[in-house]
């Protein structure tokens, strides 16, 4: 059943494998082609001066950005799915996505920056803010699921429902902004590592780095919780100070994910599931498999977003929820 | 409880002057205030040259119809639908009908793109009748049965599964804003042609909804009960879908998605009339009909000169209410 229950570690190098076979895939792959020798060659640092400007400065940033941004996503799915004993608690459908959404674009709109020309300190203030916005969120969908104890279906009701009201707000948001920086929001929130440059992934990448580990470093206490919280507290847990401690945790990353990549929906439920099939449910292991498989289906997203309707261009949100929905449905089914 | 159980005849005359009422400020507030003898003028002393007189009679009248109408017509649905299924988070925004009425548009602006009002309507009731048989589908194979959270959830699923498919298509052939505005859901900009059809098509149907009322109110009470009481319970449920699927497919193909009427209205209209499906469809149609005549007066107010796109109204106004459902009707499922 569980095929790399005993071997995670072939799985994981399988992983790697396939990573950077999409890598350079995408890399070759867009508007402007580019043949294998040209790449190698402009990595090597030899190629024409047009070729490591698209590689370098568009692809590259790009891809990198586009793993920081799935990896982020998959691990914060799954400690909401763990904390919530959920299989179908995920950030973009509860509007977690939707409330660090809410706050970049409030941020973009108050100091009436453009969302493109945000550079500099604000790069490195948008995880933070987008942290802000999904923490309350995550809050408000606890206290209003709050009623003697927070039953999983509740839960993600409650969260639908807050997901349409922050959407409405940020169409009311968007709205006043101009026309251009409207579309611009519009793309940006259906999730799009569209105008990726390395200044994202700089702001980005300390976030993963600090919390992921973290995250993987308390695995022990995930396991736990996952089973229920009666077993935890018999083994002598703080189970509510640990919750709320990997909830702010799985936040943080929900918000420097979106902050980067936009409202990517589903790819927080695919990757654990799949990650959880492959190598049991023991946060150990199935973290760090979870963190590489949402890095990989965001990377083969992005490629199929930027391909598939060349010469125009796919939000990776849509490709992602094409194909996170489905998998959804099919939890769904099976759930009692 | 039910306070106005008593009198419904009565209630039902004040709510319809409410109603005109909320048309007559819908008419006179805008971009330009109109006063009441203006429009008067324009109705009975019609100047063509009088610029105010235009916008009243091609612009603002037909709005004011039109929303009247559709939020009529999508809290009927929503009544109908809570009766059928018997599930307090019935309404056609949920269950996919709209977003899949909406994706029929999207498809439609592509690849039909000289369509009729006609046309566009028939579109939209395919898009709502494909919507509404995925959410279901799911429903009825999943494990356990159809549990109203289940629904919704496989709706929010569905909506957001039709949304992204939908925004492909307008980004690829480059209709972004055209379909954008039918998902924001407004009743700007509405044609004379368009309020027709609404009344043309829509006036039977709401009085086939009211001669089904009687079987509505007895299957409300259950299958059992109903087939107990020798009701054909499958004929009335397929007249209720088709209901259902015809009242939502035109408003969003004239309004495009307003999200949340046909859930808030049926409960505040039940909590206030009592259970009898005869009366709480006509005075759901009723309070539908204020609720986005006003909201649609709200989306003029406030940021003008912009439009606040009725839909996103209608969510700020609708979305608190569902959480609360969302956390009465949890509790009970687990």
């Amino acid at each position: 059943m569980i095929l790399f229950k005993k071997s995670p570690w072939i799985l994981a190098g399988l992983l790697v494998i396939l990573i950077l076979a999409v890598f350079v895939a995408s890399l070759n792959t867009g508007v402007i082609r580019l043949s294998p020798m040209n790449t190698f060659n402009a990595l090597l640092g030899k190629g024409s001066s047009e070729n490591e400007l698209i590689l370098f400065d568009f692809r590259m940033p790009r891809m990198v950005l586009s793993m920081c941004v799935g990896a982020g996503l998959a691990i914060a799915g799954a400690i909401f799915q763990s904390i919530t004993r959920n299989d179908l608690a995920e950030p973009g459908l509860i509007g977690i996505n939707a409330g660090a959404g809410v706050a970049v674009v409030l941020f973009i709109f108050l100091t009436g920056g453009v969302l493109e020309e945000v550079s500099g300190l604000s790069v490195f203030m948008l995880p933070l803010l987008a942290f802000l916005g999904a923490i309350l969120t995550a809050g408000l969908i606890y206290l209003f699921a709050w009623k003697n104890g927070v039953t999983p279906l509740r839960l993600i009701l409650v969260g639908v429902a807050m997901q349409a009201i922050l959407s409405a707000v940020l169409i009311v948001l968007q709205l006043s902004m101009e026309d251009r920086d409207f579309n611009k929001a519009l793309v940006w929130l259906m999730g799009s590592i569209y105008s990726a440059n390395w200044g994202y992934v700089w702001s980005v990448l300390p976030w993963l780095l600090i919390l992921i580990p973290f995250a993987i470093y308390k695995s022990r206490y995930l396991n736990i919780l996952h089973v229920g919280d009666a077993a935890a507290m018999g083994l002598g847990i703080n189970v509510e100070r640990e919750r709320k401690k990997l909830l702010i945790v799985a936040a943080a990353l929900t918000g420097a994910s979106v902050s980067a990549g936009g409202g990517i929906a589903f790819a927080g439920l695919v990757a654990p599931h799949v990650a959880r099939r492959l190598v049991g449910p023991k946060h150990e292991r199935f973290l760090p498999i979870s963190a590489l498989i949402g890095a990989l289906l965001l990377l083969f997203a992005d490629m199929i977003a930027r391909t598939i309707l060349m010469p125009s261009e796919l939000p990776v949100g849509i490709v992602v929820s094409c194909i996170g929905a489905p998998y959804f449905l099919y939890l769904l089914m099976k759930s009692k | 409880m039910a306070m106005l159980s008593k009198r419904k005849p009565f209630w039902a005359t004040m709510s319809f002057f409410a109603l005109v009422t909320a048309m007559a400020a819908s008419i006179c507030l805008g971009a330009a205030d109109i006063s009441l003898s203006t429009v008067k003028d324009s109705l009975f002393a019609f100047n063509t040259a009088d610029t105010n007189h235009q916008i009243i009679r091609e612009v603002r009248i037909p709005r004011a119809i039109a929303g009247a109408l559709i939020g009529a017509y999508l809290a009927m649905a929503g009544t109908i639908m809570q009766g059928m299924t018997r599930n307090p988070l019935g309404d056609p925004s949920i269950m996919g009908i709209t977003s899949g009425a909406a994706f029929g548009i999207a498809i439609a602006f592509v690849w039909l793109q000289e369509a009729t009002s006609l046309q566009l309507m028939m579109v939209s009731f395919i898009g709502a009748a494909f919507g509404a048989s995925l959410v279901f589908g799911v429903g009825a194979l999943s494990i356990g049965g159809l549990t109203p959270v289940k629904l919704a959830l496989a709706g929010a699923t569905i909506s957001s599964l039709l949304i992204s498919l939908s925004t492909a298509i307008s980004i690829h052939f480059n209709v972004a804003k055209q379909i954008d505005f039918w998902f924001a859901g407004s009743v700007n900009g509405v044609q004379w042609m368009e309020v027709v059809l609404l009344l043309l098509i829509g006036g039977p149907v709401f009085i086939l909804g009211l001669l089904i009322s009687k079987s509505l109110t007895v299957l409300s009470l259950g299958e059992e009960v109903s087939k107990g009481l020798g009701q054909r319970t499958k004929f009335v449920k397929i007249v209720c879908v088709f209901i259902i699927l015809v009242l939502s497919g035109i408003s969003v193909s004239v309004a495009g998605v307003l999200a949340f009427i046909g859930l808030i209205v049926p409960h505040i209209t039940r909590s206030l009339i009592g259970i009898d499906y005869r009366w709480l469809i006509l005075f759901s149609g009723l309070f539908g009909a204020i609720l986005v005549v006003l909201a649609d007066i709200a989306a003029r107010m406030i940021q003008p000169p912009f439009e606040t796109p009725l839909g996103a109204i209608t969510t700020l106004i609708g979305g608190p209410f569902f959480l609360y459902l969302a956390r009465r009707e949890g509790g009970k499922i687990l």
